[in-house]
């Protein structure tokens, strides 16, 4: 058959000579490729102590924002679940009781909101779709886990520290 | 002479007869060059001629007479002459105009869609989407209103109110005792009822469907869903109330029925009825049968593909056939999890949809 390119290599399908066949010579190549090894300079690095740094675009787990005062940036308008292309997001709305106005900054509020970690494909758009700055994509993995049930990521795991409450919790989530 | 006569509507010529208006011979082309229009409502005598959406470019009066008109019209109060010449998306007056028209529709309007019910299908939104500037140019202080209750089922929001007055005629023409009406001129122009009086007139819930804003909106439906989550269909049921039509579209999300309204056109406007009847609907239609029992389901409302409503409404499906019976030999698979053991959102057992009034942090606990 005539070749297609240039770059075709015939295989030599000669029988191996004795030398070839005792594989020595093969071996003590690749242990001295394996032992130059050792003076090269690592790729890896020892996660988790080391953290190497994270692109400034970096999509990882969402957090869902808290205004100055600590109330809840999310109005429950369902954009982000509209734009979400695995459908990952999912919410119900409420409406903000008159005692509730130091939890919740609009009239409306998600009630409810989920992310399905398991769909997320942490493309962004939620964040890109959001009118309200509510929710964000942080420079965090997602953790493993053992079971798919904690994948279901609620409002508790989603939010961040109340600065007025939790100022403690607060200051150690932003690294002071 | 026929009594047709001959108007010609972005170089597109239609045969309209004597008095129809410039706005429903070009709602006869369809499509593009129909002006939109925020005030005038076919099936409501008197409306039209308050926004200023509809202007239109004449070009030349009539055969008889060509001289063109001075100023832009009003396309929805302006009547049809024969040899009349318009132009509406040809001139770039027209559309001049109506992005102003259209700054000056938003400079009281709360720029609130996140919170409003009427997101997605609002005429202010796709004409805002269409026309708007990106930022406003408004610097002073937007008026504000409390949020009044008229009667047990409709909000008021009349910060988002743009006075189309389209509510007024439906309760006007519709109800059979008028409640509520404009006070004030100018600025202080507002839509109130006198005296706090409520609204108990069977026909007063399609000032919901009339208004082209998130003003009257839907008590019960009041922060449900958004209206892009949620399917509409179309469905009857016999309704015991002479002057209602029947025929709704339910939007619903399963088997909830969120919201019942009356269905709409392509303008935007309530459709007839099969029977003939304008398809008004009674209160009782609307807010009080709010299960898929009481209804006799068509079947899947058309919605237009541009619309946000039909994002993630999968047209022509063809799923793939369930194989696991075949190879399970009868036995169920065993599901590793069912989401809702899990997920606190849409929990089968709570029907928020039943509420008549939107979900507070109490119906969750």
């Amino acid at each position: 058959m005539q070749a297609l390119t240039q770059r075709v290599k015939q295989v030599d399908r000669k029988p191996m000579t004795l030398l070839e066949r005792i594989y020595l010579w093969n071996i003590v190549k690749g242990m001295f490729i394996t032992f130059m090894h050792i003076f090269k300079k690592k790729p890896t690095i020892r996660y988790p102590e080391q953290k190497r740094e994270f692109s400034p675009v970096f999509r990882g787990l969402h957090v869902l924002n808290r205004d100055e005062e600590g109330r809840e940036n999310c109005t429950a308008c369902g954009l982000c679940a509209v734009a979400c292309p695995a459908e990952a997001i999912t919410m119900e709305a409420a409406e903000r009781l008159p005692n509730e106005e130091h939890l919740y900054r609009e009239e409306k509020y998600a009630a409810k909101y989920e992310i399905n970690m398991l769909r997320c494909i942490f493309c962004g758009l939620c964040e890109e779709a959001c009118p309200k700055d509510a929710i964000y994509l942080s420079e965090t993995f997602t953790p493993a886990n053992f079971t798919r049930k904690n994948f279901i990521y609620g409002k508790p795991d989603l939010l961040i520290p109340n600065v007025k409450t939790e100022s403690g919790e607060f200051a150690k989530a932003k690294g002071m | 002479m026929s009594d047709l006569l001959k108007i010609t509507i972005d170089n597109i010529t239609v045969e309209v007869p004597a008095g129809t208006t410039i706005l429903n011979a070009a709602r006869q082309i369809g499509g593009e060059v129909a002006p939109p229009a925020m005030c005038y409502y076919s099936k409501l005598a008197d409306s039209g001629g308050k926004c200023r959406t509809c202007l239109v470019e004449v070009s030349k009066g009539s055969e008889k007479d060509p001289r063109p008109m001075p100023k832009l019209v009003a396309s929805c109060r302006t009547t049809v002459m024969d040899g009349m010449e318009v132009k509406n998306i040809t001139s770039p007056k027209v559309i001049d105009a109506r992005n102003g028209v259209v700054e000056f529709l938003l400079i009281n309007h709360p720029l609130d869609c996140p919170v409003c019910d009427q997101a997605g299908e609002c005429d202010l939104q796709d004409l805002g989407y269409n026309h708007g500037k990106e930022g406003t140019r408004y610097e002073f202080k937007r008026r504000t209103f409390h949020k009044v209750d008229l009667g047990d089922y409709i909000q008021l929001h009349m910060t988002r109110c743009i006075m189309c007055f389209r509510c007024v005629f439906v309760a006007d023409q519709l109800t059979e005792k008028r409640e509520h009406g404009i006070l004030d001129r100018g600025d202080h122009a507002q839509i109130a009822t006198l005296i706090e009086k409520n609204l108990h007139n069977d026909f007063i819930g399609n000032v919901i469907d009339v208004c082209p804003v998130g003003a009257l909106t839907d008590k019960t439906f009041r922060f449900k869903n958004r209206v892009w989550f949620t399917k509409p269909v179309d469905a009857h049921r016999n309704c015991s109330n002479p002057k209602c039509c029947g025929e709704a579209q339910l939007w619903m999300r399963g088997d909830e029925v969120f919201r019942v309204t009356a269905r709409k056109d392509e303008w935007g406007e309530v459709k007839e009825a099969s029977n003939g009847k304008t398809g008004w609907i009674c209160n009782t239609c609307r807010f009080e049968t709010k299960k898929a029992i009481d209804w006799t389901i068509e079947g899947p409302s058309v919605v237009n593909r541009h619309s946000v409503i039909s994002q993630g409404h999968y047209v022509g499906v063809i799923k793939p056939t369930e194989t696991f019976n075949a190879v399970m030999k009868g036995r169920d698979p065993k599901l590793l999890m069912d989401i809702h053991d899990e997920s606190e959102v849409n929990k089968p057992n709570i029907d928020l949809s039943v509420l008549d009034r939107p979900a507070h942090s109490t119906d969750f606990n």
